[in-house]
């Protein structure tokens, strides 16, 4: 009994000093807490560059949707416990912004970086990092069996042949979905837009609540055309699914991915540390590795699997109109067509 | 001069008893004081939040006034209530009979198909939903079985949320039939009625209030979920995915606030019902009665037993279709079987610690969760001070039923949130998790304890005070012992709702306490649905183990702690 006890204390001791030098090892560290949108498969990688560089700290990412990771950093307001929100919607940062909860800050090196992708104050309160960019993904088996030609323009998607067979995030849900209602109206004007709207409508076979999910749909074949982002589409094309990705010629709706420093966060030097790190070239050439357009001018390579040229289609985005307008839009939308009863 | 008047002037004569009291008094006013606080606070700040607008300036009824005069809203309330009914009709009818085959008739194998209708309470109600997907959807295995029907909307909804409400509906309706008078049907067999007669005129009027109440909370679990119509829903809105969309997709608190409070109406009036009716069914059973006991019959048995198979075929069906969808490489087009969709490490930055974080918050809200709803139901049926107290602790503990996880989880937000609440430092911590999960279920739990308080003469209390032994031994000798059974099973009824509720938690969720059922949400939302199967089956394999694990410690337990019940046997 005494040695079971013995070796029982010991195995104790044993494991309190290997959790107690755990503990001092990682706060060797100190703790960022980074608020984020970004797909979840790349955020290892940014964590593991960064850490690499800055020694000093660790991140803890909080990832989830736009929607989510907006919502709840409203609602915590400043009681938040994020340092910094990273690869978050501008328009979801203007938001904020509005409501004073972001803290003006130049990284250092941020001249190094396109104006028209970050706030126009100076020092802006939050930083552009890349842009995701709408494009159409279509299943190539699946239209080949249906016999649906390949669409080249937002305008074909409304041609009879594809009724019941496209996927698109629903506006009032998905900022992918608005991003794409708030470029058709920039496009053509909001008249035409709504005309152009009523006609796809009638293709679509549901709006679903998620910006990727319409592509990652169409990649399973589930509905063969999705209106989701290029680099999704694009994802799912190296992955080896029968997926080709369209940039409609008339012009693609965008948003920025990029990064503002909270007033209320708790580690201000960490979450200063990151944005002097996100406008570095290093990170700039990491954000290239997915998507083709970043904040630093001149670097970008192009992406594979990416349609050609995306750059070029993208429109000149009034992000302050979008928002100013987004509640009258959503209104009028969720009119015409949020109460279908049943899917076509 | 009233007992009471007696018992307070000969008080101070007895200092154990006036302990006692002071016991019971501050257990009273704590429980009511938790409640206050983790309950109605929030509730009102929810409350307040729909008067405000988003920059949080009071605007009266102006959201209400705004949200009545969207085509929207109709519409969704139309659809909600609409699919509620059919779900009720479609799922009371379907465990109606299946209760009837496992209480009235002989059927062979009546545990196995028991344990089989429990299936869908082991799993998230998304799990479901991800199934139908496969099983119906464009590219589904069976899909030729809708006649060209879309399961996204109406059809998915109401088989997606059928399949989650089965067991809970189950269980009333075993329970409704268990209890019959056997000279009733003695009765009726000596006068040569029908079968048929006797069915409408006795079987069916024994059960009515299991029926009702069944009904009802069905209506209310369906009306309130939000996993499947968001997975499979389409382009059918209900009023769950409009809280959705105003909180997550528009970012507008007090809109989601105002659909929240319009789902407590349906919600709050079923249970309103279903209280009433509980109350009358009482005295049903006279002392009479005799325990109706079904006879063997050959015809009948079979055509249950064949009824029966198929309700499990659907059950198992839908979980074996999630197995199958976590275990396929990329479904439709390769149909190999690989175990990566179980590498959650990879897939995810939470990876395998939401799993862990899963356990943790469902053993912690078991564990906590019983101890304390023990207590409320403890002190509101044997405590003997401040009535008004006890009836104000046992309605505040009856609330939660009616408040959906979702407007609970937002309510939580709001009021833990704010930097100035001195209890905002638990936001954002496990502890609030375990919280707001004890609370989402608090009321199943503390009509269960009070139930069997119930039972308990007041007479081990009286004999207790009389030889001066403190109440609080009486309790821990007595009530717990005989009540074992009944927290055992109370902890585990915590535990599998804590591992699949997703509802509340949704909004509540930090850095490091993300959940295995969130995981299952997020990984749906951008599309990996076969990852999202895989960690479903997890949480069903955890629920599972949990509920044998539950079986064998029962079966111990009975034989050591409670000799007693044995007695007439031995």
């Amino acid at each position: 009994m005494g040695t079971v006890s013995k070796t029982f204390g010991r195995v104790v001791g044993l494991a309190a000093a290997a959790a107690l030098a755990t503990t001092l090892s990682v706060s060797a560290r100190e703790t960022i807490t980074v608020y984020t949108a970004v797909e979840p498969e790349e955020l290892q990688g940014f964590a593991e560059a960064f850490q690499a560089d800055n020694s000093d700290y660790e991140i803890q990412w909080v990832r989830d949707s736009t929607g989510v990771i907006t919502a709840k950093l409203l609602a915590e307001g400043e009681n938040s416990p994020a340092d910094i929100v990273w690869g978050l919607a501008a328009t979801s940062l203007l938001m904020m912004a509005e409501r004073g909860m972001l803290e003006a800050y130049a990284p250092a090196g941020v001249e190094k970086l396109s104006p028209a992708l970050m706030d126009k104050q100076d020092p802006p309160r939050w930083v552009g990092q890349r842009a995701w960019v709408a494009s159409v993904c279509v299943n190539t088996y699946e239209a080949e069996a249906k016999g649906l030609p390949m669409p080249a323009t937002w305008e074909d998607l409304t041609k009879p042949v594809y009724k019941g067979h496209i996927i698109m995030p629903n506006p009032a849900s998905s900022g992918t979905g608005f991003l794409d209602v708030s470029s058709w109206m920039q496009i053509w004007g909001e008249e035409k837009a709504w005309d152009f709207m009523d006609r796809l409508h009638e293709n679509i076979g549901i709006y679903s609540h998620s910006g990727s999910a319409p592509c990652k749909m169409a990649g399973r074949g589930e509905y063969p055309i999705g209106i989701s982002f290029a680099y999704k589409g694009a994802q799912l094309k190296g992955e080896g699914a029968p997926v080709e990705v369209v940039a409609p010629s008339e012009g693609l709706g965008w948003d920025l991915e990029s990064f503002a420093i909270l007033k209320s966060a708790k580690n201000k030097a960490g979450a200063k540390a990151l944005a002097d790190w996100s406008v570095t070239e290093r990170a700039n050439r990491m954000y290239n590795e997915a998507y083709a357009v970043v904040a630093m001018p001149g670097i970008a390579t192009p992406v594979e699997h990416f349609p050609a040229n995306i750059e070029e289609k993208m429109i000149d985005n009034d992000f302050a109109w979008a928002a100013e307008n987004r509640a009258r839009i959503l209104e009028e939308w969720e009119k015409r067509y949020g109460s279908k009863s049943a899917p076509k | 001069m009233s007992a009471q008047d007696i018992e307070a002037t000969a008080g101070p004569a007895f200092p154990s008893i006036d302990r006692g009291r002071l016991v019971s008094t501050l257990g009273v006013l704590t429980g009511v004081a938790l409640l206050l606080v983790f309950v109605a606070a929030p509730l009102i700040t929810i409350f307040l939040k729909s008067l405000q607008n988003d920059s949080g300036t009071f605007v009266g009824l102006d959201n209400f006034v705004r949200y009545f005069s969207s085509a929207g809203l109709i519409q969704s309330l139309f659809n909600s209530v609409q699919i509620a009914l059919t779900v009720t009709v479609i799922a009371c009818g379907l465990a109606f009979g299946y209760a009837y085959a496992l209480t009235r008739t002989c059927m062979p194998f009546r545990g196995l198909f028991r344990a089989i209708a429990m299936i869908p309470i082991l799993a998230p109600s998304l799990l479901s939903a991800i199934a139908l997907i496969y099983l119906f959807g464009n590219q589904g295995m069976i899909r030729e079985l809708l006649f060209g029907n879309s399961v996204y909307g109406p059809i998915g909804i109401v088989l997606g949320i059928t399949f989650y409400v089965f067991p809970h509906v189950l269980m009333i309706m075993v329970t409704a039939l268990s209890s019959a008078d056997a000279r009733l049907y003695e009765a009726a067999e000596a006068m040569g009625t029908s079968r048929w007669r006797v069915f409408w005129t006795i079987t069916v009027p024994g059960a009515r209030y299991g029926l009702i109440s069944a009904g009802f909370v069905v209506f209310t679990l369906t009306i309130t979920d939000f996993g499947v119509p968001k997975v499979i829903g389409g382009n059918f809105n209900v009023l769950a995915t409009d809280i959705y969309k105003q909180v997550v997709g528009q970012q507008s608190f007090s809109m989601g606030a105002v659909v929240g409070l319009i789902l407590l109406f349906p919600a709050i009036l079923s249970f309103s019902v279903d209280r009433i009716v509980r109350k009358r069914q009482v005295a049903q059973m006279s002392a009479r009665a005799v325990p109706y006991a079904p006879q063997p019959s050959k015809g009948r048995d079979r055509a249950f037993f064949v009824f029966c198979s198929l309700v499990s075929v659907f059950l198992i069906g839908i979980l074996g279709t999630a197995v199958f969808a976590s275990l396929v490489t990329y479904w439709p087009y390769n149909l190999s079987l690989t175990l990566a969709h179980y590498d959650f490490n990879a897939i995810d930055p939470n990876g395998w610690s939401s799993f862990t974080n899963s356990l943790e918050m469902a053993a912690w809200t078991a564990l906590i969760g019983t101890c304390v709803i023990f207590l409320g139901a403890y002190f509101v049926e044997k405590a003997d001070t401040l009535p008004f107290a006890r009836g104000l602790l046992h309605m505040l503990a009856m609330i939660p039923m009616a408040v959906p996880g979702l407007v609970l989880g937002l309510a939580y937000v709001f009021f833990f949130s704010t930097p100035t609440n001195p209890l905002s430092g638990l936001y954002g911590t496990m502890a609030i998790l375990v919280l707001s999960t004890v609370v989402h279920f608090y009321t199943v739990a503390h009509l269960s304890f009070v139930t069997a308080l119930k039972q308990l003469d007041k007479e081990f209390e009286a004999v207790s005070a009389s030889l001066k032994v403190p109440a609080y031994k009486t309790m821990l000798r007595v009530h717990v012992p005989i009540c074992l059974p009944l927290i055992l099973n109370v902890a585990i009824y915590l535990f599998l709702n804590a591992m699949t509720t997703v509802s509340a938690a949704v909004f509540l969720y930090a850095p490091d306490t993300k959940l295995a059922s969130i995981a299952v949400l997020n990984m749906d939302d951008v599309g990996d649905q076969a990852p999202a199967s895989a960690m479903a089956i997890m949480i069903v394999l955890t629920s599972v183990s949990v509920k044998l694990l539950q079986v064998v410690v029962t079966r111990s337990l009975l034989a050591r702690s409670s000799a007693w019940r044995n007695r007439e046997t031995a």
